[in-house]
């Protein structure tokens, strides 16, 4: 097996279809990420990259090539940062392709101030308020506490559910991908346990890499998109990071065991004990879909309660209208998804699974809103701590050769372990004070292991995409205040 | 007896031994909780008892683990002292497990970084040595 990459277009590496592979594997890199990856591989690591996306390529039923975006890092059978599209009448639909974070992703709101706007006092008043409202950390509680009843129409109704509550405003619905609601979501499939878990967790924030932040556009590179997505030099806007909580991380430890039965039962072979998967129309396979639909939908009401929650801290510090703080977008990076893309020149139903990718759908797709529709999907990229984030458009490019697929990140390098050998957080918060960045965290050994010097270069992350026309750069925002878990 | 933490990129790898095949489960219940947690703070005053089953070793030790993880949510609680029994028949391993510990209070006990999952990466047993190490998504 020869899991080293041949360069075989700017910023495009390829595994080539060898032994028991399906399709090619293909990586999006630029030299420095693509010898990182190669390290590991020659230093005979167990848990590389390169041999997750081989692995991926051998999936019975997958189409064009195992991708890879150029955050990748070794993930649990798929890579972080993997994209594979699967055919649904012989394809699989695989747990690991998802992720134990269902629908983890990144919601962007735009605040009706801009950064001149905001006196160091008031950043300092905003700062305490958003981390003394907004639940995070270990063993948090959200605001809304559910019965099991009350969980089940959470889950096929998604961010509606808490709209309804009165969670929010309508509108906040037609700018989520999939209007924050996606079909097919049955609670029986979904376990006791995994809902007993989120009882007390919806409109929480999490721990880890997950934040909500306070940032400023900071530059503008395409000012005709960056006025469809009303966005402006100096403008403030909130990004917020989580997904779906307990729950999603229940329904992918139950379904591990299902799929890995699953697999046996259709002979599918396993490279991987995580990468376990069940043909997609078998009845295990469907039953996990109805599951994985119902933890997207979990984590869209997260967001949206998150969402409503930073509406009553400004209309509490700064009597803003809750009207006056829009939801840009909301995205997803943890999903799998029936989509419709160009195979061999025909449109055809296909089964997305991104794990650690987001969607970024290019001009002209019905799914992306109205408003937004002729110049593309905006797609929300954030960066690690203290470093910035972008906001980029999908592209027709992307659509033919990602799936219309981007990266969801910078993507790690270093380890937590690593981190705290490295770093103390008295000088991680100092460093970022020093920049204007307030940050506040639940956490202080969290603040160390999510050191922005663990992570790659967001801006050559971003740059790898955005100079072959797989996404489109509008604007860079840098981070104000940061509430970490 | 013990346990000590693995590098991995994102997430963390946790290897632990004992005695007895029991004391390495032990083990792995306090590794857990001191990735999420300072253990040495948590007052063992309240206790859970659980069951849980696998065909094999090692994966009797990830749904420990992951019941583990379930409780801490559902008890809104955090442990740091385990009692495990492990029973074989047919080919099929039992676990019983007694966990003490106290409700989670962020500050008394140094909150962390939670666990989403253990998982079968990396997922081994030694027998001759009572080792098993996997890897705990956070």
């Amino acid at each position: 097996m020869d899991l080293i990459p041949k360069k075989i277009g700017k910023n495009m590496y390829e595994i080539p279809k060898q032994d028991d592979m399906l399709v090619p594997g293909i990586i999006y890199g630029n030299e420095e990420i693509i010898s990182t990856l190669i390290k590991d591989v020659k230093d005979g690591k167990e848990w590389n990259a390169l041999k997750q996306v081989y692995n991926v390529s051998t999936l019975p039923g997958i189409l064009k090539a195992s991708l890879a975006m150029p955050d990748i890092h070794p993930g649990y059978g798929f890579c972080i940062g993997g994209v594979g599209a699967f055919d649904p009448e012989e394809g699989v639909i695989s747990v690991a392709g998802v992720g134990f974070d269902i629908n983890c992703g990144v919601r962007t709101l735009t605040l009706p101030y801009k950064a001149e706007d905001l006196t160091e006092e008031n950043k300092v008043k905003l700062a305490e308020a958003l981390y003394k409202n907004i639940p995070a950390g270990l063993g948090s509680k959200g605001k809304l506490e559910l019965n099991e009843s009350e969980i089940d129409e959470l889950l096929v109704k998604g961010a509606k559910y808490v709209v309804e509550k009165g969670y929010g405003l309508k509108e906040d619905l037609e700018y989520t991908e999939e209007n924050g609601c996606v079909k097919g979501a049955k609670p029986e499939n979904v376990s006791q346990l995994a809902k007993q878990r989120q009882y007390k967790q919806v409109g929480t924030l999490g721990s880890g890499n997950h934040y909500l932040e306070v940032q400023e556009v900071t530059e503008v590179y395409d000012e005709k998109i960056a006025k469809v997505f009303g966005l402006e030099k100096g403008q403030l806007l909130i990004s917020i990071h989580c997904g779906s909580r307990a729950l999603g991380h229940q329904i992918g430890t139950d379904y591990l065991k299902e799929l890995e039965a699953a697999a046996k039962k259709y002979n599918i072979p396993v490279r991987e004990k995580e990468l376990v998967c069940a043909p997609f129309k078998s009845e295990e396979g469907q039953k996990y879909f109805s599951a994985v639909n119902a933890g997207i939908n979990c984590a869209f009401a997260n967001r949206q309660v998150l969402t409503h929650l930073v509406r009553e801290t400004f209309t509490e510090l700064f009597k803003t209208k809750p009207e006056d703080i829009k939801v840009l977008y909301g995205v997803g990076h943890n999903t799998c998804k029936l989509e419709k893309h160009e195979i061999d020149g025909e449109q055809k139903e296909v089964l997305v699974h991104r794990k650690g990718a987001t969607r970024g759908f290019g001009p002209g797709r019905e799914e992306v809103p109205k408003k937004y529709r002729a110049v593309g999907q905006p797609v929300i990229i954030g960066g690690s701590m203290g470093t910035e984030s972008y906001i980029l458009a999908g592209t027709e490019k992307g659509m033919k050769e990602t799936f219309g697929s981007v990266c969801h990140g910078a993507g790690r390098v270093k380890s937590r372990f690593q981190a705290k050998k490295e770093f103390k957080s008295e000088t991680i918060l100092e460093q970022l004070n020093a920049k204007g960045i307030i940050v506040k965290g639940h956490s202080m050994q969290g603040l160390v292991e999510e050191a922005p010097q663990v992570y790659k270069d967001v801006n050559e992350v971003i740059n790898v995409l955005a100079d072959i026309g797989l996404a489109k750069k509008v604007v860079q925002l840098k981070p104000v205040i940061c509430i970490k878990g | 007896m013990s346990y000590k933490f693995l590098e991995h990129t994102a997430d963390v790898g946790i290897e632990c031994s004992g005695e007895t095949i029991e004391e390495a489960f032990e083990e792995g219940g306090k590794a857990l909780f001191e990735v999420m947690v300072d253990i040495q703070a948590i007052q063992p005053i309240e206790m859970t008892t659980f069951t849980v089953e696998a065909d094999s070793i090692e994966n009797l030790f990830v749904e420990y683990l992951n019941r583990l993880i379930a409780l801490k949510d559902i008890n809104e609680s955090v442990y740091s002292e385990f009692e495990v029994e492990i029973i074989e028949k047919d080919e099929k391993f039992t676990l019983n497990c007694l966990a003490r510990g106290e409700m989670l209070n962020q500050e008394k006990h140094n909150i962390k970084i939670e666990v989403k999952s253990a998982t079968y990466y990396g997922l081994k047993y030694n027998k001759g040595t009572n080792t098993l190490t996997t890897v705990l998504d956070v």
